[in-house]
């Protein structure tokens, strides 16, 4: 695979440069690359028009919030949890940034660090609640859901009020005006920015560290990692996400009570689309962000096939658990990795013999 | 059970009592009825002092009527959970065995046994179509349910717009009779939760659940064809999830799709397993706790709607009580985590209901 992680003999990466090609239609991370290419050019065979500039730039726009929640999420699920909390998460910072800016441009700075905070706060009690009270994640943050969800409409009555302030929805509604795609979202520089951090971040000590508790909780706290703060710091990463998400989709979408709903098996599907192993320890970080971009264009091409809404989820299930399962298929058949390339850098036996 | 372990249970009322009563050992069933009746208590005295009775007779039918629909998903769940899977897809095999329990029956009484037949076997199909994906395709339980989900959803959106069929009024009966205080409906639901308990503690299928779920690759090396046993889980869920749909169906005397799919029966049937004590990893855990666990959520939402709470605040409660269960057992498990036995003295799975069961401390002895 080719996951940094999984491949530490860098004398062999010019041969997994070569097998990742092959890779591409093997499964594994591989898949959602593939899948992914099929996917944009039958859209593009139905609709010429998609491939320009301006409208794939909308696109991405559209895409960018569900790409942010899958770096946040990719975290979580990479160190062997779940966070079913974001969906409701979006919703609550969607409501509370709409009722405490109230149309005023002066608050929007502030009431954006007050989400921040907030989510960290989200973060913090799901991962401590987790890992020192040993609460399992799906429980952790299912209680979370209900809480956020409940707490959000007690707070409002049901029926979000106020309003966002233009400099608030800018993030999630415009860009950088350019010649060429027109406009350059903000939204899309955003994800994109977030996702380069996500990458060295994973490349980083705690990247590795994050990875392997994901594989095995036991060895990695034998090894010396402190896996409790490991996956805390997994969950408020993720719900920080969730709150970046929520400031795109609350500029694109605007406010009302539905906003997130569901959105937390939206991203779950999105990372597992990527071919990160739920459960733990596999995955790359590149591969859930365009697992997202999966799923926004399958809803694209169902669009563009004017296929009946109602006929939609079916189809989505269909192609999840196909392409859940060809992963899986080919992964089975892999012989390990690391192995060979272990042995052959171990420098122990030669300088013996 | 030594009485130092005794000694570091929680001391709650609940546990001062469990103590006085249970010169046996006190096992994580027995704590979560203990907890059941000190919510009892507790919810008691708190609408006694709105000025109302809790166990006034119509409160308690409407708590046991609040249960057996739930009771029913969380049965076939705690199979499924007791095996290391997950079934997401239950409250979308409810909304679509109504429609398919009310369109056969259309309002023929002569049909009522027809209706649940097929309603019951469309279920057994849609958890053998979970089984074979989660198996043979090895697709994570999670996401092959989720999709199964989205495929109902699809199917059941498309083709039903409204309301559809109509249950005739013997079938009716089903959601409405009593007999004394407890409603039909939950007499059947605890019937089917005895079979369950049967199920799991008296044949080699239940013992395979535990094995399967406590560790998947042992078991194999063991010789169990572990594959069947998750199938065999999961057409059971989906049936017991078919009954629930049958229970709507006579209760709505309709087939409905969205009423039932968005009522979030998947996610509440696994927090009543959780609650109940069985562990979301699989191979420890039953049946007798799983009932309590929707009881405390079924006489929550009674005490709830008695002291007329804020519907939305329900939410936060309920969702707080769950992780502080779920915590307090946390606890419980951390202190005496692996000694404990899984098999009794005559090889007889004892990982189970181990509450009333004096076999372990001879075992242990």
């Amino acid at each position: 695979m080719s996951h940094p992680a999984t491949s530490p003999a860098r004398t062999n990466r010019s041969a997994a440069v070569g097998r990742s090609a092959l890779d591409l239609f093997a499964g594994g991370s591989g898949t959602v690359f593939a899948l992914l290419i099929v996917v944009l050019v039958a859209i593009t065979f139905l609709n010429p028009s998609f491939a320009e500039p301006p409208s794939l730039m909308a696109f991405l726009r559209n895409a960018a919030p569900l790409i942010v929640l899958a770096i946040g999420q990719y975290f979580v699920i990479v160190s062997g949890e779940f966070d079913l909390s974001v969906g409701s998460l979006v919703g609550a910072q969607v409501v509370i940034a709409a009722k405490l800016i109230d149309g005023e441009e002066s608050r929007t700075w502030g009431v954006i660090a007050l989400m921040l905070v907030f989510g960290l706060l989200v973060g913090l009690v799901n991962g401590l609640v987790t890992t020192l009270l040993r609460v399992p994640s799906f429980i952790t943050t299912l209680g979370m859901l209900l809480i956020l969800a409940g707490a959000v409409r007690l707070w409002t009555g049901g029926a979000p009020t106020g309003a966002l302030s233009d400099s608030f929805r800018q993030w999630g509604r415009t860009g950088i005006d350019m010649p060429v795609v027109r406009q350059l979202p903000y939204a899309l520089l955003i994800a994109i920015a977030l996702g380069v951090a996500a990458v060295l971040l994973m490349r980083a000590p705690y990247g590795r560290t994050l990875l392997a508790t994901g594989d095995n909780p036991t060895a990695a706290a034998f090894a010396g990692v402190r896996v409790w703060r490991v996956r805390t710091l997994a969950f408020v990463l993720s719900s920080l996400m969730a709150t970046l998400a929520a400031i795109l989709i609350g500029g694109f979408a605007g406010v009302s009570a539905q906003v997130g709903q569901g959105l937390e098996f939206t991203a779950i599907t999105a990372v597992v689309l990527g071919g990160v192993v739920l459960g733990g320890g596999r995955g790359w970080v590149v591969a859930a962000m365009a697992g997202a971009l999966t799923y926004q264009a399958l809803e694209r091409l169902f669009t563009q096939l004017d296929m009946p809404t109602t006929a939609r989820p079916a189809l989505q299930g269909v192609i999840i658990i196909a392409a859940v399962a060809y992963a899986a298929r080919s992964r089975g058949h892999r012989p390990p990795p690391p192995a060979p390339a272990e042995t052959a850098n171990d420098p122990v036996p030669e300088r013996v013999g | 059970m030594t009485l130092t372990q005794q000694a570091e249970a929680p001391r709650t009322a609940a546990a001062v009592e469990g103590r006085r009563r249970a010169p046996v050992r006190l096992g994580t069933t027995g704590i979560i009825y203990l907890a059941l009746v000190a919510i009892l208590v507790i919810g008691t005295v708190l609408v006694a002092a709105d000025g109302d009775n809790l166990l006034a007779e119509r409160n308690i039918v409407d708590m046991l009527t609040r249960s057996s629909v739930l009771g029913f998903i969380a049965i076939g769940q705690t199979l499924v959970i007791l095996c290391r899977s997950l079934d997401l897809s239950v409250g979308y095999v409810a909304a679509l065995s109504s429609l398919v329990g009310a369109t056969t029956m259309d309002g023929d009484p002569a049909r009522v046994p027809l209706g649940i037949a097929a309603a019951l076997g469309v279920a057994a199909a849609v958890g053998l179509v979970n089984g074979l994906v989660i198996t043979k395709l090895k697709v994570n339980a999670f996401i092959a349910t989720l999709g199964v989900a989205l495929i109902i959803r699809g199917y059941l959106d498309t083709e039903y717009k409204g309301p559809a069929g109509s249950v005739p009024d013997s079938f009716q009966n089903f959601g409405y009779t009593r007999i004394g205080v407890v409603p039909l409906s939950t007499a059947v639901m605890l019937a089917v939760a005895v079979a369950g308990i049967v199920l799991l503690r008296r044949t080699r299928t239940g013992y395979r659940m535990f094995a399967v779920g406590g560790n998947d690759e042992v078991a194999r090396l063991s010789g169990l064809r572990t594959d069947r046993t998750v199938i065999v889980a999961h057409v059971l869920c989906s049936m017991t999830a078919g009954a629930a749909g049958l229970l709507l169906a006579s209760r709505f005397s309709t087939g409905v799709a969205a009423q039932i799919y968005s009522a979030g029966y998947d996610l509440d049937s696994i927090a009543a397993v959780v609650l109940g004590g069985t562990l979301l990893m699989g191979g420890r855990g039953g049946i007798a706790g799983t009932i309590a666990g929707v009881l405390i959520l079924a006489v929550l939402d009674t005490v709830f709607r008695l002291l007329q709470i804020d519907p939305f605040f329900r939410d936060v409660l309920r969702g707080a009580i769950i992780i502080v269960a779920v915590a307090l057992y946390a606890r419980r498990q951390i202190d005496r985590h692996a000694v404990r036995a899984r098999f009794g003295k005559h090889g007889r799975a004892a990982g189970g209901q181990d509450a009333p069961r004096p076999v372990i401390p001879e075992a242990r002895a």
